[in-house]
This record gives structure tokens, sequence and C-alpha cells, in this order.
């Protein structure tokens, strides 16, 4: 689990690469022009090709294309003068170049050929549809979940961080808490979901106690190994040096336990979503698992895949926003370990 | 076993080192239930701001001594002064130096040095005390390096410095040169001298280096096998700077090596 890489670092140890043969050569950027080419023609499908399923947006989507087109010839006849963003355009060509075609694949099998029936298939233009006419309800649901996550995720974490390294510190405490976890803990979160319903006052309050149970659980057991891993002499010259209990727990174990708080931490996250999705379709009547029980109760599966979209987006910003910190808080790793 | 006095060979003008009494001290662990004596009686003195050097086979029980010293362990029996008082709880005026320098990877050096004043609560006011004991150590420049990006010999020097910031008054040094290459190890022996001279505490070194113990030290102390005894103890009447050509060194050598039971390694 040490190897928790994000893309990021991937992308940047490339763009560096990319950004000097650029430099070096300042050569015409092929594969943007074949990507270029590429976005105008599935504009020009969307566009011209009769519709045999019609729907609203086919325009907007054409539009759509042709402006990636048009910012792909931008970088491509400028350069490197936009900077961050040419560099990252340049990066991601051949990702340009294949969603071209993969958008017009799938505008042709739906609403082209009409080879996907449906409605359990939805055209490009469908899903667009749908940010375009539902987005405020979309917004709403991506609102309440964050927020049902973060109440959740936060509790879940502290009493995680608290427990883990009580229980590496204390013998007493370990003693008494390690069967506990040991046998609560393994237990999905949500099996807790019935019982937790009928106990709390409200679902909302039931899905934060959810979710902070499905972080606590890694949160604490890897806090709790890295306070247990933590080099026995870092205490000793501690203690020669005249630190106090509160100063080998605060300035030492903490610290050194914490690269394994965060792998902790990311596992959290991880089991999290799945619990607040859960929630939402059972119980909480708001966020984006109830938005997407409430669009397959209508049929209704352009919002669905319009739903899960960005759900992937907001579940990956919130792994992307963890990664940032931790990157901060463990910059003396830097050069340490890989990442 | 008698200390000597420190008689005529130079000892540092500013006497801030401490006056160590050992008696009887014996020690055992606990191994797989039975017990494992180290140490055996081990009696000696120290005069304030000597530099002795314990020598002896490895896992004779020279580091466990140290240890005791610093107050990390308790021995089974016998007694541990310091100024005549009993050495209790780990304390800043007598510091251990491990072989591993043992940075904490996510302070800079820096931060690693102030860890001691931090600890003691007066770093607010002794933040020039951690720029003054890396300059003593040769690393200022490096203030905002993290230990990763240093060498070897670099690391040991914020080890030391990380020490010497605390003013000891008995500096416990464990193998500290013990892990460095040869040709770094032999310009920070001298740096240790030269410290050890200007800081003026009490020192006592454990090494298994005959050469390195009788480079830098008044005074070594030869341990036997485990259960450790002193088997001897030899003082080292030169001067400094001393000088690694010296006759004087060969001959004490030879010496300490019989002791060893190595003599016919000579």
């Amino acid at each position: 689990m040490t190897a928790i890489e994000s893309n990021d670092t991937a992308f940047s140890a490339a763009r560096a690469t990319s950004a000097q043969s650029g430099r070096r050569s300042a050569r015409f950027w092929r594969t943007g022009a074949v990507a270029a080419a590429l976005w105008l023609g599935s504009a020009a499908v969307i566009e011209f090709w009769p519709e045999i399923i019609p729907a609203p947006y086919g325009r907007e989507l054409a539009i759509l294309s042709v402006l990636i087109a048009a910012l792909l010839v931008l970088v491509l006849t400028t350069g490197f003068i936009l900077g961050k963003t040419a560099i990252w355009v340049r990066y991601y060509g051949p990702w340009f170049a294949v969603a071209a075609v993969g958008l017009g694949i799938w505008e042709m099998l739906t609403a082209k050929l009409a080879v996907l029936p449906v409605p359990f298939f939805s055209s490009p233009q469908g899903i667009l549809e749908v940010y375009i006419d539902d987005w405020a309800r979309l917004g709403e649901s991506v609102l309440h979940s964050v927020l049902l996550l973060a109440k959740g995720y936060f509790f879940g974490a502290v009493v995680g961080f608290t427990t883990g390294v009580t229980i590496g510190w204390s013998r007493a405490a370990g003693y008494w808490v390690h069967p506990i976890l040991r046998l609560i803990g393994p237990l999905p979160a949500t099996a807790w979901l019935p019982l937790s319903f009928f106990i709390f006052p409200s679902s909302g309050s039931a899905s934060v106690f959810l979710i902070a149970l499905a972080t606590a659980f890694p949160v604490t057991i890897l806090t709790w190994s890295g306070i247990a891993s933590v080099n026995r002499d870092y205490y000793d010259i501690a203690r020669t040096l005249g630190a106090s209990r509160w100063f080998l727990i605060f300035k030492v174990a903490i610290p050194a336990a914490l690269p394994h708080v965060f792998v902790g931490l990311f596992m959290g996250l991880g089991t999290s979503f799945a619990v607040l999705v859960v929630a939402e379709m059972l119980g909480v009547k708001a966020g984006l698992g109830w938005y997407l029980q409430w669009a397959q109760g209508w049929a209704a599966y352009a919002n669905m895949y319009a739903a899960l979209i960005v759900m992937a987006l907001m579940c990956s910003s919130l792994i992307t926003i963890l990664f940032r910190i931790r990157d901060r808080v463990l910059s003396w790793q830097k050069g340490l370990v890989r990442w | 076993m008698v200390a000597l006095a420190p008689s005529d060979f130079r000892t540092p003008p500013n006497l801030t080192g401490v006056q160590v009494n050992i008696g009887a001290v014996s020690h055992q662990f606990e191994l797989e239930g039975a017990p494992l004596p180290v140490l055996d009686r081990v009696s000696f003195a120290v005069e304030p701001g000597q530099f002795v050097a314990l020598l002896g086979p490895s896992g004779c029980g020279k580091s466990t001594l140290l240890r005791l010293l610093a107050g990390l362990d308790h021995p089974t029996s016998g007694s541990l002064r310091v100024d005549g008082e009993e050495i209790g709880d780990p304390d800043p005026s007598r510091i251990l130096v491990f072989q591993d320098p043992t940075l904490f990877p996510w302070r800079t050096v820096w931060d690693n040095v102030a860890l001691g004043l931090e600890a003691q609560g007066i770093i607010r006011t002794g933040g020039d005390r951690v720029d003054a004991a890396l300059r003593l150590v040769g690393l200022d420049g490096f203030e905002k390096a993290y230990p990763h990006q240093l060498s070897g010999g670099m690391a040991q020097r914020v080890a030391l410095a990380r020490a010497l910031v605390n003013d000891p008054r008995l500096l416990l040094l464990d193998e500290p040169l013990g892990k460095l290459d040869s040709l770094t190890r032999l310009t920070m022996q001298a740096e240790l001298v030269a410290l050890w001279q200007k800081a003026g505490m009490t020192a006592i070194l454990v090494t298994h280096d005959v050469e390195e113990a009788l480079f830098l030290t008044q005074r070594v102390l030869v341990f036997g096998p485990r259960p450790a005894q002193i088997v001897a103890d030899i003082p080292v009447d030169l001067p400094y700077p001393r000088h690694r050509g010296d006759p004087r060194l060969g001959e004490l050598r030879r010496v300490a090596l019989q002791h060893l039971g190595l003599a016919a390694t000579w």
C-alpha cells in the first residue's frame, strides 16, 4: 500500500520530457493535427448525419466538438506560449484523438443508427441535455453528497486517528480495544444500515455515523500500525534530549506514523464512497446516490449516466485533494520514497 | 579499580565536565526467559573533563553501559553516579550519540538540532544556540536540508550538533563513527577531539577500533568478553594534537591488542 501514486506525478514527470523535446525541435505537432481533424470529423457526423432518434442539443454538441478542435489548433500553432495548458494538452494529445473517435462511434451507434436501443442507452447529446436542463438538481445533489461525506469522513478520520494513536501508545488501551476492533472492524459498515436508520433520529445522522464508521476502521488500523512501527531509537534520542511524554507522542510518534496514517485515510476515503452511495440510495432523500435511484425510477437513463460521470469526477477530485494534502504534509518524504 | 588522575596530560581549560563514578554495576537481559548477564560488577571512575574510551569486542556490553549512564535503562545492581548523584531518568545534561545518526527524517537539519531545546521548552530563546552548534560542526548553510539529502558523515555531524546544542556535561558516544567510510572517519576523529576540547565536557567513547580509541582519548578501558569486566586501564599519555604515526601510539596499540587476546596478530 505504500506505492500509492497519483497520476499527477506520472504526468509531471512526463511533461518535463515532452516539454523538452518539444522545445528542442519545435517541430510540427502531428498528433494535435490528427486529433483536431478527428474532432472536426465527429462534429460533422453529429451535425450533418440525420438522426434516427431525434434529440435536442445536437447542435450544441457539435459546437463543443468544434471548440475542442479549435483549442487543439490553437495549441498547435502557438507552441508553448500557453504554458501549462499547452503542456497539458500536448501530453494528452493521443487521448484527445481517441476521445474524438469514441465520441463519433458512440454518436453513430445511438442517435444515428440506433444500434444501441433507447431508453437503456443514451446518445452523447442526451447526456448533454441532462447537464443543460437539469444542472440545478444535479448540482444540489453533488452538494448534498459532498457535505454528507465530509461530515462522516471528518468524524471517522478524527475518531480513527485518535483511537489508533491511543492503542498504539497505551498497552492498556490496546488490550481493551483490539478484540473489539478485530470483531467489529471487518464488518462492512453497510451491514449496520438497517439498524442505524432505526436508531438514529434522521437518515442523515445515521448516514454520517455509517460513513464515519467505514472511515474510522482503516484509519485506526493504519495509525496504530504506524505508531507501533516507529523506530525505538527515536524515542531514546528524544528522551535523552529531555522530551516529556507529551513531546514523545506529538513530536515523535505521530510525525513518524503519518505516512501510515495517510494510507489509512486513502483507504477510508474509498470505503466511505461506497457507504455514501448506499446510504443515499436507501434512506437519504438527497445526493447523487438518491439521484441515481430517482433516475432509475423514471427510466431516465441519460440522467443516470450523467450522474455517474459527475460522481466519478467528484470521487476522483476528492482523492486528488487528499493526494495534494499528503504531498504537502509529507513533503519531507520526497526523494526518500518513490511517489 | 582506582581511576587515574588526569595527571599532566592536557585537559580542556574550561572544566564543565562531570565526575562519573560507576560502582559494581551488573546488568542482565532476559533472553527467551533465561537471564543473559552482560555486565559483571564493573567499577571505574572518570574525572571531570576526561575523555575515556571503552574498548572491547562487539556485544560485550559496552553499549549497555552507555545506556545505563544515559538513564535509558537501569542496572540490575550497582550504582552509577554523576557528580555524586545517582543517575535517574534521562537528562539533557547527559547526551547519547548513536552509531546511526537517527535524525528525524521529517525535520530539517535545523529542526533536528533544535530538538533538545524544543523538548525542554527553551527553543524560543535558544535559536542562536542551534546556529552556533551547526557552525561548530561545519554545517552552516545546510539548515533547510532534510536528512536524506545528507551524506553519512554530514548526518553524523548533525547528530553531534543535536547533542552539543544542549551543552551536555557528559557526552556518551556509542561508536559514533562506526558506519562512516574510512576517510570521513579519520577527518571526524580529529573533529571530535576538537569539539571535546572546545566544550570541555566529560566524554565516554564506546568503540571496537583500537586505533580510534588511542588516537582520541586520554584513557582506554579494555573490556573482556561478555559478561563484561574491565581487563585493562591504559592511560594514553600523549598531548593533542596527536599524530597517527607516533611510535608511542603503536606501542600502546600492541598493549591494547594484547589485552584483547589478539597479541598474535601484532
